[in-house]
């Protein structure tokens, strides 16, 4: 195992988020406070409680999802994308690095900023409405699996794109609508029996109703498989991975 | 001594059908400097990416001190430093960085003081914690010659690292890679300037439409291909070169006042002697001589047209 390089990439890319703070950290957050100005107080305060929880609570669970999800993608997929695009990359396939660490070190940084971004947004929330976590270990669990499994989906994202549209069309077109339609602003029973069968097919909806639970005990399906679901993307984007070195597909020429 | 790098059969085609490199043999000498010469898209850059491990080989293998550069990539690329043709560098960093990344990148434990003595070496210590975005061309040159020797590398790609750098400059850096010669390091350059070829290889290699097409020690290559010529200046105008001498590859030159005598450097008898001998017995009187020898570049136009 090459450690040194595996902390030379981390380190590089970590202070690439310290040179792009007001990106990567200021605006998910300025955007959570408004998600709460407008769904937390002026609309929740007409919306009953949700099994129990304040309707501000209740959300978020979903919104620390919807930026670990978004911005795991992004952060992923530009940290990888950009050397492709200035051709910087030369260095990292001339260099002494097996690709489990190149997928460990560039998914281990975006992953990192997006947990702290997560907590971040989970501060900011406390200071709006009234939390508690009842599974702490599950809480951090599930946003470390969520941060990890999303930044692969980025890294495959960084290396399939060929432009910066391409980099940006999955979380725009994909991630975010999932998301939002994957339970994070409210209960899946809410919604009328055939949109709850349609749902299930929602990825997105496992990672929310476990999360959610992991705070307030309560979930849209049960964990065991809200956990199966989470582990069966982390193993799909592997093999994806997997498969993208093994034929150096758009790496090598 | 065996060769630090041993090419066999390498070949590579192009996902686009294009054949870049045809079955290329060549072996590169412990701390030589070999030059490789060939024009535009002869296939240096292809042959170098794949020896570094950026682009895959179609068949053939190459090991580097021994070590295959696909099954045992990691003890082979750590021994090698590549500065790459284009210039491709993180506009955000700093040159300190660059180097500290390029270190632990290539597996190398962190250490100033070597960063430090690089940057120095190549003048960048001024700036090395200024943005590359704000270096010039020529410095963002030498810093990928820095990134490249962060880690003491044995073996040391140079793609055309001479393309838009002063004059001054240039002499800086040959002189640079003459003291890491000097040091054991094996270096490998590619350049159009054929002058730098001739003035710092020890062998030239030349490629032309991805096959090799010799790799010679520099001496013996200006030796064996090279031509010299004999400039006889005349006491009296000439008209036309007699009959008596029509054996001799002779040519009149500035207006009848000038014979030009040509023959190959490498045959051990040039003739000149004879050639003298029966000039006088024509009655040629002869005022001044000059030998002249024919410089690397001609003897590679000549080359790479003759079987291009
Ligand atoms: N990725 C690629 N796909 C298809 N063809 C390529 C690719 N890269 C290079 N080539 C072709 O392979 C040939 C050799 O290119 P290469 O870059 O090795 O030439 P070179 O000898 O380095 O030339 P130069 O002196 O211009 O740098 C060229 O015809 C080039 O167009
Ligand atoms: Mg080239």
């Amino acid at each position: 195992m090459n450690l040194f390089a595996v902390r030379a990439i981390y380190r590089f890319e970590m202070a690439r988020t310290g040179r792009t703070l007001l990106q990567s950290i200021v605006s998910p957050v300025i955007s959570t406070v408004l998600y709460f100005v407008v769904f937390g107080a002026a609309i929740g305060s007409r919306i009953q409680e949700v099994g129990g929880i304040g309707y501000g609570s209740f959300i978020v669970p979903g919104l620390i999802m919807l930026s670990l999800l978004t911005q795991s993608v992004s952060n992923a997929s530009f940290g990888i994308y950009f050397p492709r695009f200035t051709g910087t990359i030369y260095e990292l396939l001339s260099a002494p690095v097996s690709y489990l660490e190149i997928v460990v070190s560039y998914v281990g940084a975006a992953a990192t900023k997006s947990i702290v971004l997560g907590l971040i947004i989970l501060a900011t929330a406390s200071l709006f409405v009234p939390l508690h976590i009842d599974h702490p270990l599950w809480m951090v669990a599930f946003l470390v699996l969520t941060a990890v499994t999303f930044s692969l989906l980025g890294f495959i994202i960084g290396i399939w794109a060929d432009g910066f549209e391409k980099l940006q069309i999955v979380p725009l077109l994909i991630v975010t609508p999932l998301t939002f339609l994957g339970g994070s602003f409210y209960s899946i029973d809410m919604l009328p029996p055939f949109w709850q069968k349609v749902t299930l097919f929602n990825p997105v909806v496992y990672l929310v109703s476990g999360f959610r639970w992991s705070f307030y005990g309560l979930a849209d399906v049960s964990v065991p498989v809200s956990l199966g679901m989470t582990l069966v993307f982390l193993l799909v984007f592997m093999a994806i991975v997997a498969w993208i070195f093994r034929t150096g597909y758009r790496l090598k020429t | 001594m065996a060769p630090v790098i041993s090419i066999r059969g390498l070949s590579k085609t192009y996902a686009s059908g294009f054949r870049a490199l045809a079955d290329v043999d060549l072996d590169i000498r412990r701390s030589e400097i070999l030059a490789l010469l060939g024009p535009n898209g002869a296939g240096k850059t292809t042959l170098i990416s794949i020896v570094c491990g950026i682009v895959t080989p179609t068949s053939g293998t190459v090991t580097v001190d021994g070590h295959d550069i696909l099954r045992d990539y990691r003890a082979a690329r750590a021994m090698i430093g590549l500065v790459p043709q284009e210039l491709t560098t993180d506009a955000f960093e700093t040159p300190r960085n660059a180097l500290t990344f390029s270190r632990g990148l290539f597996g190398k434990p962190a250490d100033p003081a070597h960063i430090e003595k690089v940057l120095r070496e190549l003048s960048l210590w001024e700036k090395r914690d200024q943005r590359i975005m704000t270096l010039s061309g020529g410095m963002k040159r030498r810093l990928l010659i820095g990134k490249a020797l962060a880690h003491e590398p044995r073996i040391l790609f140079l793609d055309e690292p001479t393309a838009g750098v002063d004059v001054e400059l240039r002499q800086d850096m040959w002189r640079l890679v003459r003291e890491l010669r000097a040091g054991g390091v094996t270096i490998i350059l590619t350049t159009h300037y054929i002058d730098e070829a001739e003035e710092m290889a020890d062998r030239i290699g030349v490629i032309n439409h991805g096959s090799l097409m010799l790799v010679e020690d520099k001496v013996e290559l200006m030796r064996k291909l090279g031509r010299k010529q004999l400039t006889l200046q005349l006491q009296d105008r000439l008209a036309v070169v007699p009959p008596a001498l029509a054996r001799y590859p002779l040519e009149l030159a500035k207006d009848g006042h000038e014979l030009t005598y040509t023959y190959d450097a490498a045959s051990s008898a040039s003739g000149i002697p004879a050639l003298l001998d029966d000039l006088d017995r024509a009655g040629i009187r002869i005022r001044d001589l000059q030998t002249s020898q024919s410089s690397l570049e001609e003897i590679f136009v000549s080359l790479v047209s003759e079987r291009g």
